[in-house]
Parts: C-alpha cells; structure tokens; sequence
C-alpha cells in the first residue's frame, strides 16, 4: 500500500492527536530524535548513559504496575503520569547509549540479560504497598532531582538536554513524594507505622547510589560522581522525614553491586515479564 | 413510588401549578436543543436515567483499564509501553470527569463507587472479556474504543450539559485511542505469520462483542424510546450498529485481514449492512455476570479498595488535622 492511502484511511478515525500530547511533547527532545540526529558517544559516555537508562527502565516498569491498583483514582492518574515521564528518560538514555553500539532502546531493554543490567537496587525492589512504593518514590526523586539538575550542565550535550528535560518531571515526582510521606506520616497510627516500616526495609539499598564506580571514571564534567549529591542528598530528606515525624532508621546497608551486574533476586522476575512476548518472536516488530 | 399523603390518596399525582411550569421550562429547553444544566428542574426520571447512564459509563472507564492494564507491562516494545500507559491513564481520568458529571445529580462519587463494589451498577458488558494477547490491545481500541466513539459522539450533544461537556473531552481523546489500537493490528498484519494469527484471532473474538454494545436490537429496547424523547440519545442501537459496521467492514480491507462474518454486506435495496445473528442470549449472561472475567474485574476492584483504605483514611486524618491547626 502507498503511503498517502494509509495516510487516508488513518484520517478516516478524525483528529486523533488530542491526547497524544503526552507521548510526544512538541518541543521536548524524543527518542526518535536522538536516534536520528544524536551524535554517537564513546564507549565510556554510553556506559555512564546506559546506567541513567537502566535505572529509569525498572523503576518505570515497577510504577506502571500501580496502574488500575492505585488507593484511589487521582492516583491511577498520578502514579501513571509518573511511571510515563521515568519511561520517557529510559527511552532516551537508552537510545543513547545504543547509538555507540548499534543498538536500538528496544534491543538493550529486551535482549539484554539480567547481569548485563547496571541498574540499581532499589528501584528493583517491589512496589509492595502504596507507603513502601511512596518511601521508594522518595528516596529515588530526591536523588534523581539532585543529578540531573547537575547532569543538565554537562559537556556532553545529549546527556544535558535529556537531563534537562527530565529535571522537571522528577521535580514534580518529588513533590509528590513528598506530599504523601508527610500526608502518610502525620495521618494515622497505622499509616505512620506502615511508613516507619517502609524506610526499614527500602533503607539498606540507599549506599549503594552513592557508590563511585568504574562507570564513573574518567567522566570529568561529562558524568555527576554520585559521591558528590549524598550531602544535598541527607540533608533534604531528612528535613522531609522530620517533617513527617519520621526518622531515618538505624539498619544496615546491603551489599549491593546492581552498577555490575548484581542483582537483588527481585530482577529476573521482573525481566522474565518485561520481556516474555518480545522474546517470543525474534526479529518481529510491532 | 407510593403517594406521600395516604389520607388523601391520589392527590399527589395531580402536579401543582409551580411543577406544571417547571415542566414546561424543562420541555422548552428539550425542544429548542438547548442544555439542562445542575440548577434547572428535571423530571425525576430524567435524573436517575442519566444519573445511572453516566456513572455506568464512568465505572466501565475504570474496569476498561484492566484488560489493558494487564499488558502494559508485557508491552512488546518501550514505544507501545508508552502509548499505552498513556492510554489507559487516560481511562481513569476519563472516569473521574465523568464520576464529576454524575455527581451534579446529587449522587456522590462515594455512593457511585459503593454501587460499583457492591455489584449493584453495571458497566459495559465487553470488559468482561479477558486480553489474552498483545493483539487484543489493537482489537480492543480499533473494535472497543471504535463502538465507543460510534456511541459518543452524539451523546456530546446530550441535553444534559455537564455530560455533553464531558463527553466532547472523552471523544478528542478516544479518537487517539481508537488509532493507535489500529496502528498495532496493522504493524502486526505486516508482520510474521505468528502476529499476523494473533491479529486474525483478536479479530474474531471481538467483532461480535464489539457489535452487541450499542445495546439490543431497537424492538427489544423500551427505554431508549424516552432517552430519544429526552435528547439524551440521539440515535438509535440499531442505527449506530450500522454506522460502525459499515466503518469497520471498510478499515478491516487496511489491515488485510477479515471480520469473522462471511454473511456481512450491504444490501442496496434495504440500503443498510447485514451482519450474522448476535448471540444475545451469551450478552445477557455477561451482564448477568457470568462472563469469563466478570469476577475478576471485580475483585481488582474491591482489592484496590480495600489495600487503598489506610491511605485515604490518612489523607483525610491529615487534611483534618491541618484543617484544626489553620482554626488555631
């Protein structure tokens, strides 16, 4: 069929772009542009984007769970909006990233095994419920918000535009936490205590963000050193804890080397899902 | 409804002078096509009709996340994850305007949920089926979200304003949603053997569904007589089935793949489409709530419910307290 005729009958359904605002934000910086006009970055520079990407992608998948499961419908709408924006800079990061290796954002999330992932820990960890999912929002925007507002100045030029980008929404994603850590803290008995145990089990994985790795090395004004944001870091969410008369808890930190390909046991469950149909058809596209 | 005054039977069936105006008014703004808005007298039939039209269809937005929702995460690829993602968070904000609308009844969103959870209201029967496969996300927004459109957007002319104003939002919306479930059947039909079954399949196990939701046959719909009357409706069951049949029977030659109704075609003498016999008696029993899925959806939604109950309860202990501290 020649293109003006599927053009055509596409016409047939109306205007059809009223909500497609969301997927392809006019002047925002897609996807599909990075893969057209993108300059290939080194080895080194895909690497260090490809973790950004890695992290983005399992916690985008996490929150999309939430999706027609939320405490209520504005949270349907909330969390959705959320899990769409972490996907969007997954999307980028990893369109990126595969520009060194010829690889398309689809090939890195689908075909990759669980070890070749460089993400962290805690974005794998389960949604478990709405606090625990809330508690992880909290720890993972504030640190989200510190890097890219510092990547957005990076000498690397796709990597400043998509941080820049991506700055505002998880500015917004921060606030939300925020909001309901506070809400959640100060409301009841049980959702304090539901709160207090949320930070237990989700704290041990908060070390390792701030873990200089090999991925981070010779970087110097291309990559933000995660080292670099723990200060900014402790000291905002401990004034958001305090204003929600919660404490940060005293445990232990876990061992965890998800920036090498160590995973929590939690990942191959979620890769198994994320891509079951993908890898049932080699070669298809969809 | 039982007379309010029994010493004086039959009085209150007689309107007073003040209730024949309102009559009148409401009469006047029907025949010029004009809007009911919140503040106006309606006949009370007119407001339970409408009140239990538009919250069914908000409550068949929020249960019409789940047979999509229950790909979003098997997505095949990070761009269709996207778009429907997009899609079906359009769905719960589509109920929420619409829960709003309802809500100018003077029933609450609470009552209409409760209604809902308790099994009391119905929603649209075709969400009772389960997504068995990727293609059923094209099936269900070409076929499912296409009757829909077919259905609404008449009703964006509805004589009730807070609806019609809705529904002119839902529409632009639906309208994206309807192309991009045509857009994934017809990657798939270009695409291997496998998907292009897969399509085939999605196809065949929604056509006819998708056909029974503009409502039984008009002979065998007594109240759609007076929703007409009322401008509510604007076109019959019967009617609307014909205009999307005749859309589908043309896009289906797109995609090259077939409606599962070899009888289907237009017959020029009676100028309307005939299509196979609809299994009414297999509709009747999804509403009845024996579908395949009608359990399920359910149950999604008590568990929701339920598990969400401590968050509310917080929010609203936490609005309460802020609320005590602003006073002192």
């Amino acid at each position: 069929m020649k293109h003006e005729e599927l053009d055509e009958a596409l016409d047939s359904f109306g205007d059809a772009l009223a909500s497609a605002t969301r997927v392809t934000p006019g002047n925002a910086l897609r996807p599909e542009d990075i893969a057209v006009d993108g300059v290939k970055p080194s080895e080194e520079v895909a690497r260090y984007a490809l973790t950004l990407g890695d992290d983005a992608l399992i916690l985008a998948q996490r929150m999309s769970h939430w999706i027609s499961r939320a405490p209520e419908l504005e949270e349907d709408v909330a969390l959705g909006n959320i899990a769409l924006d972490i996907l969007g800079h997954a999307r980028s990061f990893l369109t990126y990233a595969g520009l060194a290796w010829d690889k398309t954002e689809d090939e890195l999330a689908y075909w990759r095994e669980e070890e070749e992932f460089t993400s962290l820990w805690i974005v794998e960890q389960p949604n478990g419920h709405f606090g625990v999912t809330i508690i992880r929002q909290l720890i993972v925007s504030i640190f989200q918000n510190l890097l890219y507002k510092q990547l957005a100045q990076s000498k690397d030029e796709t990597l400043a535009a998509i941080s820049a980008k991506a700055v505002k929404e998880v500015d917004y994603h921060r606030d939300h936490a925020i909001q309901w850590t506070i809400r959640l803290g100060m409301g009841t008995e049980e959702s304090a205590s539901k709160m207090r145990h949320a930070l237990e089990i989700l704290w041990p994985y908060v070390d390792e963000m701030f873990r200089d790795e090999e991925v981070h090395q010779d970087l110097a004004g291309i990559a933000v050193l995660p080292s670099t944001l723990r200060g900014a870091w402790d000291e905002e969410i401990t004034a958001v804890l305090a204003d929600a008369g919660l404490e940060i808890p005293a445990t232990g930190q876990a061992m965890a080397y998800g920036r090498r390909g160590e995973h929590s046991e939690h990942l191959g469950y979620l890769l198994a899902e994320m891509q079951v149909l993908a890898r049932k058809h080699p070669g298809a596209s969809w | 409804m039982a007379p309010t005054t029994p010493q004086e039977p039959g009085l209150s069936a007689v309107p007073s002078y003040e209730e024949e105006q309102s009559q009148a008014r409401f009469d006047a703004l029907i025949d010029q096509d004009s809007r009911v808005e919140p503040r106006d007298w309606m006949p009370e039939k007119y407001r339970k009709t409408l009140s239990r039209q538009i919250s069914q269809h908000a409550h068949s937005e929020i249960i019409g996340m789940q047979p999509e929702a229950n790909w979003i995460t098997r997505a095949p690829s990070l761009k269709r994850k996207s778009i429907l993602m997009a899609k079906v968070q359009d769905e719960a904000g589509h109920g929420l305007y619409l829960y709003s609308a309802a809500e100018t009844l003077g029933t609450t969103r609470d009552e209409y949920n409760e209604q809902l959870l308790s099994g009391k209201a119905k929603y649209s029967s075709i969400f009772n089926y389960p997504a068995r496969t990727w293609a059923d996300m094209g099936a269900i927004g070409w076929l499912v979200d296409g009757a829909a459109i077919a259905n609404q957007v008449p009703l964006c002319r509805a004589s009730y304003g807070p609806y019609g104003r809705a529904m002119v939002r839902v529409c632009k919306e639906e309208s994206f949603h309807q192309r991009q479930g045509f857009e994934i059947l017809l990657s798939l039909s270009r695409g291997t053997e496998a998907q292009k079954k897969m399509a085939q399949d999605a196809i065949n196990r929604f056509y006819e569904p998708s056909l029974m939701m503009f409502g039984p046959p008009d002979d065998q719909s007594p109240n759609s007589q007076q929703s007409m009357a009322w401008k509510i409706k604007r076109f019959s069951n019967d009617e609307l089935r014909q205009r999307f049949v005749g859309m589908i029977a043309e896009q289906v030659k797109v995609l090259g793949l077939t409606l599962p109704d070899p009888q289907l075609h237009f017959d020029e003498e009676k100028k309307q489409w005939i299509h196979k016999d609809l299994n009414w008696d297999e509709f009747m029993a999804v509403i009845k709530g024996n579908g395949p899925a009608n359990a399920q959806r359910l149950e999604r939604r008590r568990e929701a419910h339920r598990e969400g109950a401590w968050v509310r309860e917080a929010a609203a202990a936490y609005a309460a307290k802020q609320a005590r501290s602003e006073v002192a």
